[in-house]
């Protein structure tokens, strides 16, 4: 029997099609077809400016902006040549790790959600919308701030934005402690979890698979480790790993990943130096806000830099950050125009769902649902 | 010049050229050095820097097409391949004309069956050997290779009315 599992499925996470093709309940062959959301974003980039192009990165994983815009600034700064100082790095690393726990915390509410168990729910949205709060009150918006830059940060992080952080870095072990009692020794968590769709390390390794789904079963690969950016050698944090590669694993290793997340905007408050955000570099980073309203000279800047952007120097580079998801990359190719003559982003996503079939080919119709969850895929990250 | 953020290493291109000599090109393309591979020994290069032992690039990290028409040859396929136990990157190219095919390399890593397919959905790019060369992001019917330089942003056909007709007129 042939059974079409979505598009529009709401364990599907979006508008993903599996083709399912079963011998009674058990799975014999899976297709994934992907595309259903697919906007050209690595075409439409190539119109736009260097500056421009930012906004799009959001749009791809929507759970977790702040990463995709420090992946695209990374992959800019390797081609200018920019260096961004101790502060705007920290900041970075603040940022992107409370995006990392709030895009982990959507997962685990919608994937405990997906299996049967809805208190988690309600449980991880009270802390993802604390940490919404803080990204709003940094960035001004919620969901897709576009907030870091090339160069740095579109500005200094405000007042109240220490006191934030704090209560929540304090607060949050012990809400993780809470959700554990609700899920990692219940029963019908387990039998629902444990063993259930295992990827072995040979096959996550063959498929691409990066980020908490590789670790899961059992390779050590974290960017933040493998090839550190924006100080991340400065901390002090472990990469939490798994054995058997299967549902509860991953579960597993995203609690533990969320707790050492935890422990780096700790280290990174803690030690965050002052001084600027933004490289020193007037012909790539726009000057700061204050200045455009009171200087003429760095209004017309702001102006000119917004309007015509810069001209990259010739050359290729590769920028990639340890996302939610796993690595992703943009591969940026200049040919000395304003605009990115190649925009190339490698979506975790995109790579992980690739190895869905081998995870899901034998088991139970619904243990496809549990595994789907697992791999906590974005669809506007792997149809672009 | 050398940034902490740039990961790919020219360590790889290096044994590349002794051990590929005469089939491989080194080129500075900005702050990064890539490799050109003749497209004869694609699948050798490939294999010989997963399988040896102080390489290990055993994962393909990505795979993807550059159009630089209207020059000749056309398209550049990148190979970005990262070690995960030598922490290190390399990135690896091959120059083709429209309507040249490629070797699949889907057997080597199973993440190129999906990469491989999105080349050619996005660029026309065909690879012989592969098991399910098929379009992955657009539609089945769609015409013509979206990411390729001479197709529109806008699309084909922008601008031009659409003519709608309606059930009682096609009676």
């Amino acid at each position: 029997m042939t059974i079409n599992m979505g598009p529009q499925h709401p364990a599907t996470h979006g508008v993903l099609r599996i083709e399912l093709e079963l011998d009674g309940e058990i799975v014999v062959r899976a297709t994934p077809f992907i595309g259903y959301l697919h906007r050209g974003v690595e075409k439409l980039a190539e119109i736009k400016t260097y500056h421009q192009a930012l906004t799009l990165t959001d749009r791809l994983d929507y759970t977790s902006a702040l990463s995709n815009n420090l992946a695209y600034c990374l992959a800019c700064e390797n081609l200018l040549g920019l260096e961004v100082p101790k502060r705007g790095q920290y900041l970075r690393v603040i940022l992107a790790e409370l995006q990392r726990i709030a895009a982990h915390l959507l997962w685990l509410g919608t994937h405990a959600l997906d299996i049967g168990a809805m208190t988690v729910f309600f449980y991880t949205f009270r802390e993802r919308e604390y940490i919404t709060d803080i990204i709003e009150s940094v960035t001004g918006a919620r969901l897709t701030p576009s907030f870091i830059r090339i160069g740095g940060l579109a500005r200094d992080v405000p007042d109240e934005f220490e006191g934030m952080v704090r209560s929540f870095v304090k607060d949050f072990p012990r809400r993780v402690d809470e959700y554990e009692t609700l899920l990692t020794k219940n029963i019908i968590w387990r039998r629902r979890t444990v063993k259930v769709s295992p990827l072995t390390r040979e096959d996550a390794l063959s498929y691409g698979v990066t980020g908490p789904v590789l670790r899961a079963s059992g390779v050590n690969y974290d960017v933040r480790k493998a090839f550190p950016y924006s100080s991340y050698e400065d901390f002090d944090f472990e990469i939490p790993l798994g054995t058997g590669g299967d549902v509860f694993d991953r579960y597993d290793v995203r609690l533990r990943e969320m707790r050492q997340s935890n422990r780096i905007i700790d280290q990174a408050l803690s030690r965050l130096p002052g001084g600027p955000i933004n490289a020193r570099a007037p012909g790539y980073v726009a000057p700061p806000k204050e200045d455009v309203q009171k200087d003429m000279a760095a209004l017309i800047r702001h102006f000119k830099l917004m309007e015509e952007s810069f001209s990259a120097p010739r050359g290729e580079a590769y920028g990639a950050i340890e996302s939610s998801k796993g690595e992703l990359g943009f591969y940026l190719v200049s040919d000395g125009s304003n605009k990115p003559f190649r925009f190339r982003i490698r979506p975790p996503s995109f790579l992980n769902i690739g190895a869905l079939p081998k995870m899901i080919v034998g088991s139970m119709i619904a243990d496809v649902i549990a595994a789907i969850g697992s791999i906590d895929i974005v669809l506007g990250e792997i149809d672009r | 010049m050398t940034l902490a953020g740039i990961t790919i290493s020219d360590k790889a291109v290096k044994r590349l050229e002794s051990q590929f000599a005469g089939f491989v090109t080194v080129e500075q393309a900005g702050n990064q050095t890539n490799a050109i591979v003749d497209k004869a020994k694609l699948r050798d290069a490939l294999l010989f820097l997963k399988t040896e032992k102080d390489l290990a690039y055993t994962m393909l990290t990505d795979l993807f097409v550059v159009d630089y028409h209207p020059r000749d040859p056309r398209f550049e396929v990148v190979y970005l391949l990262t070690s995960w136990e030598m922490k290190d990157r390399v990135a690896m190219k091959v120059r083709i004309g429209d309507g040249e095919r490629l070797p699949t390399v889907s057997d080597l890593w199973g993440a190129a069956d999906w990469l491989e397919r999105e080349a050619y959905d996005m660029f026309g790019v065909r690879f012989d050997n592969h098991p399910d060369l098929r379009r992955i992001l657009m539609v089945e019917d769609f015409d013509g290779h979206p990411l390729r330089k001479d197709f529109p942003t806008e699309g084909l056909g922008f601008g031009k009315p659409i003519k709608i007709e309606l059930e009682e007129e096609q009676r």
